[in-house]
């Protein structure tokens, strides 16, 4: 059984989870050792992944944690229990 | 911070013995994913703040009725995506239930962007506010359901069951949202990160 394009594209994010079987991974790598687009969608697609795991990218927004701080405050010591 | 469960049920037991002031330290980690969910359902910096509030009060005081069952952080995001449906209920607007059933039957056949080989992750780019904003875009343009699965499983890097479990949906709804949502990312951010790709010499950066 030999795997195209389209088939490794749509397997793309289990690869990527290691959420595929030993059959069909080893049939991936097989055609990732030769097929060069593939490779580079399956790299730009784990850059992506890599970069919106990065702290910088979604950041909150100033003030935020010491607003809530505060008002847990507020509720630890004047609500009720 | 508190990552280890173990810790984590100790300090829930203090903070409801009368250690009141440990609350902080248990809902510090849990607040980005809070707030970034809030986000993704609201979609209002200033409406998902105030939710995220809420939800920190509400957690305390309904402290007492988490079993452990789940993960404390799956249980404080299931109040905190309560609190934004009701929010969104109050608004008259629909939501999730119905657009769960239609979009996952769409084909999900697509192309994607087909560069010559990227290899290195332009992490050091992300120092410029430029990349940051390309992603930010990217994200926020992805349909809705798509948004919040990258949201939780990409950003805040949630397992595949604690995002179903937090957004409601089973761990298969999740597998194939989150491959359309980074294949859609990869075919518009693709082209555009290869910018910020550290330069190397005699290389060809291909047509975008
Ligand atoms: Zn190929």
């Amino acid at each position: 059984m030999r795997i195209d394009c389209k088939h490794v594209w749509q397997h793309i994010s289990a690869y990527i989870e290691g959420d595929v079987d030993s059959t069909l991974r080893g049939e991936i790598d097989k055609h990732l050792e030769t097929c060069e687009s593939c490779s580079a969608v399956l790299d730009s697609t784990r850059n992506v992944v890599i970069l919106m795991a990065d702290d910088r990218v979604f950041e909150l927004p100033a003030g935020f944690s010491q607003r809530l701080h505060e008002r847990i405050d507020r509720e630890l010591q004047f609500g009720g229990s | 911070m508190l990552a280890n469960p173990e810790l984590e049920a100790e300090c829930i037991r203090r903070v409801i013995a009368g250690e009141r002031h440990l609350f902080h330290n248990l809902i510090r980690p849990c607040e980005r994913s809070i707030y970034l969910l809030l986000l993704s359902l609201l979609k209002n910096e200033a409406e998902a703040e105030d939710a995220a509030q809420e939800t920190a009060i509400k957690v305390y005081l309904n402290l007492h009725l988490f079993r452990g069952e789940a993960q404390f952080r799956t249980w404080v995001l299931s109040i905190a995506r309560n609190e934004a449906l009701g929010r969104l209920r109050k608004q008259g607007i629909r939501r999730e239930e119905s657009l769960d059933a239609v979009t996952d039957d769409q084909t999900g056949d697509y192309t994607p962007a087909i560069l010559t080989s990227w290899r290195e992750v332009p992490t050091a780019a992300l120092e410029q506010k430029e990349l940051g904003a390309l992603l930010r875009k990217a994200i926020e343009g992805l349909p809705e359901i798509y948004r919040n699965i990258v949201l939780l499983r990409d950003i805040e890097e949630m397992d595949i069951r604690e995002t179903a479990t937090a957004l409601g949906i089973s761990e298969g709804a999740v597998k194939v949202r989150l491959h359309r949502a980074r294949a859609m990312l990869q075919r518009e951010l693709a082209p555009r990160l290869k910018a910020f790709a550290p330069k190397r010499k005699g290389l060809l950066w291909g047509r975008a």
